[in-house]
């Protein structure tokens, strides 16, 4: 079952690869996302077993991430049908393989036990999402895709001589070494503390540069940027939640050699407070709408960071976050697309008065940014609230205390740039553009800002029991 | 057998500074490929016969002495590029930066706690020489392709150290890792062409247009 799950996308990537129409191919991405979704709701209800080896076993964290990249990855398949249908000037074939090879990899990585195996998985979502990032040809996107191979790759290579580390240190404690995280968690506490302290550091190091935490996010801002709206979706809510499932994998083993944990909490809020701070400065008198969205992810990697470092009651906020940003950042991600297509521009000096021209986008990019700036009563509201009511709890005062102060920088600077974009009136001499709101473009984001909503007003109980059985993973045991 | 693997390691490092002092794109390409080729050659040297074994070999000689290579001269070809120009930091100064590394990399090995049997051998400092070698060429060259090239080095000195561990190592994690760099370098292979056709250049201190103001 869970290797049908893994190869239903391969699959829909090699039809993609054969349909030879432009204006047919991008069906196929609905029609692998829509059974790809009910396998996952399913499967997050019965999972199976693990498998003979264990290396295979989809447990509650990996079921949180998987369903937040599958719906946000359903969300986007049915969008890109309307998408691009205004984008045919170009073969969407390399676009259509990426993305369902890259939803392969994202689901093997969920469903991954072995770290040897899920660093595989999560290169090869660095990867595949290249060529999509070049997309649109131009000497600015191919800037943005080499910056991201580049810092991606070397970052995810540092990780792998982070797993190795890991590897040696049993093979130093004359255990059988392996990458096995069953095993690696029972023996945690008899494997050498300097290897195991520098494999932390090097994946911590690696992972973190993927996820784009600061200072290693320089490849982000451009790389979403540069993308299309669908694929900086994608980005933002699914190999994000990829790389941060992979440092959750590694906090379990610290939680398990019991000295480390401390270092590496501690490690994730300074890393997650500078994140925050990089993005409150940069967000501030951001022209580029799509970059900024992009320190919006740098400020989100370091709340989902800071939840993590904080532990105990914020660990529930840090996964219910890591779902509520990963749909937020869809929404925001996708009319954000449908915006630059009509505008043919993404500068807040040509761009203004999209609530006007655009009424059902530049209504749902508003809605966007209330929701992602932590306003009630969407779901990220919950969430952010309980990591810093957690903070306060614990005693944490100053950690609690940034946090909010650079929430609140971030929220005006936002806003700064968000409100003249929305209401403002559009400039008179803009060219007419062959955009048009319609159903299949305005309507999936919709749907997602829906569920938003629901999730904030009234979560449904299976989900919350699911959060609170991962948060239990992660939580220290005397 | 262990002294043989040493002289091999030796000449990793030694082919380390070739990379580092020389301007011509195709003796880079050369290097590296001679390398991946040793790199190859030494799990056989280090661990008794397996299949698994025997696998690994044949598939990193394929991937890093030959398939690799000739992606990267595909490329060049395509780019028409001869010689890394101007440099960041010079080739006399990188060479000098190399051989401190290096040897801060004996150093440094001297003082890990390494298991006893790995303690006489130069598997580990030979590792880190070789990573800092390949962040040195990645940092001070301006080419594209010479940043693909540093970035090859590092793994490679990566792939040293994981030659302590083979066993731990499955071979399917092993085969996706060696995919996934074949494919990464197929795919930058592309992004270098595509570059050069854009800016009629690969110098990479040209693609600057994405900054904050």
């Amino acid at each position: 079952m869970l290797y049908l799950f893994v190869l239903l996308p391969l699959l829909g990537a090699i039809v993609a690869w054969i349909v030879p129409d432009n204006r047919y191919r991008p069906l196929v991405l609905p029609a692998v996302a829509i059974p790809h979704l009910l396998m996952a709701f399913y499967l997050a209800g019965n999972a199976p077993p693990p498998s003979p080896g264990g290396w295979i076993w989809l447990d509650p964290l990996g079921k949180i991430v998987l369903l937040c990249i599958s719906m946000l990855f359903t969300v986007c398949a049915v969008y890109s049908v309307g998408y691009l249908a205004y984008r045919q000037e170009r073969s969407n074939r390399v676009l259509c393989i990426g993305l369902l090879t890259c939803l392969s990899a994202m689901t093997l990585a969920t469903m991954c036990q072995h770290l040897g195996l899920l660093w595989v998985a999560v290169e090869t979502t660095t990867v595949t999402m290249a060529p999509l990032i070049y997309f649109n040809r131009n000497a600015r996107s191919i800037e943005a895709t080499w910056k991201y191979l580049l810092i991606c790759s070397v970052g995810i290579a540092l990780a792998l001589l982070g797993l190795l580390f890991l590897a040696y240190s049993t093979h130093v404690a004359h255990l059988e070494a392996t990458l096995l995280l069953s095993s690696l968690k029972a023996s945690a506490k008899d494997l050498n503390q300097g290897w195991l302290h520098a494999a932390f550091i090097f994946l911590l190091v690696g992972y973190g540069s993927k996820m784009g935490l600061a200072p290693l996010h320089t490849w982000k801002p451009d790389a979403y940027g540069e993308s299309p709206g669908l694929v900086g979706a994608l980005l933002a809510g699914g190999l994000v939640n990829c790389a941060f499932l992979a440092i959750l994998r590694v906090y379990q083993l610290c939680l398990s050699s019991g000295k480390e944990i401390v270092f590496f909490q501690n490690a994730l809020i300074s890393l997650g407070l500078i994140s925050m701070a990089f993005a409150a400065v940069f967000m501030a008198k951001q022209a580029d709408f799509k970059r900024m969205l992009a320190y919006s992810s740098v400020e989100h990697v370091g709340i989902l960071a800071i939840g993590l470092g904080l532990g105990k009651g914020a660990l529930f906020g840090a996964l219910f976050h890591l779902m509520n940003n990963g749909l937020t950042k869809g929404v925001l991600f996708l009319s954000s697309g449908n915006i630059h297509r009509s505008y043919g521009s993404k500068t807040t000096d040509l761009v203004r008065g999209a609530l006007t021209r655009l009424p059902w986008s530049g209504g749902l990019f508003l809605a966007g940014f209330i929701a992602i700036t932590g306003s009630p009563p969407f779901s990220p509201f919950i969430s952010e609230y309980t990591i810093v009511s957690s903070a306060f709890v614990e005693g944490r005062y100053l950690i609690g205390g940034l946090f909010l102060l650079f929430l609140t920088i971030v929220f005006i600077g936002m806003a700064l740039t968000v409100l003249p974009l929305v209401m403002g009136t559009p400039p008179v001499d803009l060219e007419e553009s062959e955009y048009r709101d319609r159903l299949l473009t305005v309507g999936p984001p919709f749907v997602m800002m829906l569920i938003i909503l629901f999730l904030g007003v009234w979560p449904p109980d299976a989900l919350l029991q699911l959060l609170r059985e991962g948060a239990a993973l992660l939580e220290a045991r005397p | 057998m262990g002294s043989f693997a040493d002289q091999l390691l030796v000449l990793v490092m030694l082919i380390n500074f070739v990379m580092l002092g020389s301007s011509r794109m195709a003796l880079c390409i050369r290097a590296v490929a001679v390398q991946g080729v040793v790199l190859g050659l030494l799990p056989g040297l280090v661990h008794p016969f397996s299949w698994h074994l025997a696998g690994i070999t044949c598939g990193i000689i394929l991937a890093k002495g030959i398939v690799i290579p000739y992606l990267i001269n595909d490329a060049v070809r395509k780019a028409q590029i001869r010689r890394e120009i101007e440099p960041f930091i010079g080739y006399v100064p990188t060479l000098i930066l190399g051989a401190i590394f290096t040897t801060l990399a004996f150093v440094f090995a001297e003082k890990l706690p390494l298991a006893p049997e790995h303690r006489e051998l130069l598997f580990v400092p030979a590792s880190i020489a070789t990573l800092m070698s390949g962040f040195l060429i990645l940092t001070t060259r301006k080419k594209a392709i010479s940043q693909v090239i540093g970035y090859l080095v590092l793994e490679n000195g990566i792939f040293i150290f994981g030659l302590l561990l083979t066993e731990a190592m499955p071979v399917m994690v092993e085969a996706g890792a060696l995919l996934d760099l074949l494919v990464g370098i197929f795919v930058m292979g592309i992004v270098i062409n595509h570059i050069s056709r854009e800016f009629s250049s690969i110098d990479t201190s040209r693609l600057r247009a994405l900054k904050e103001e």
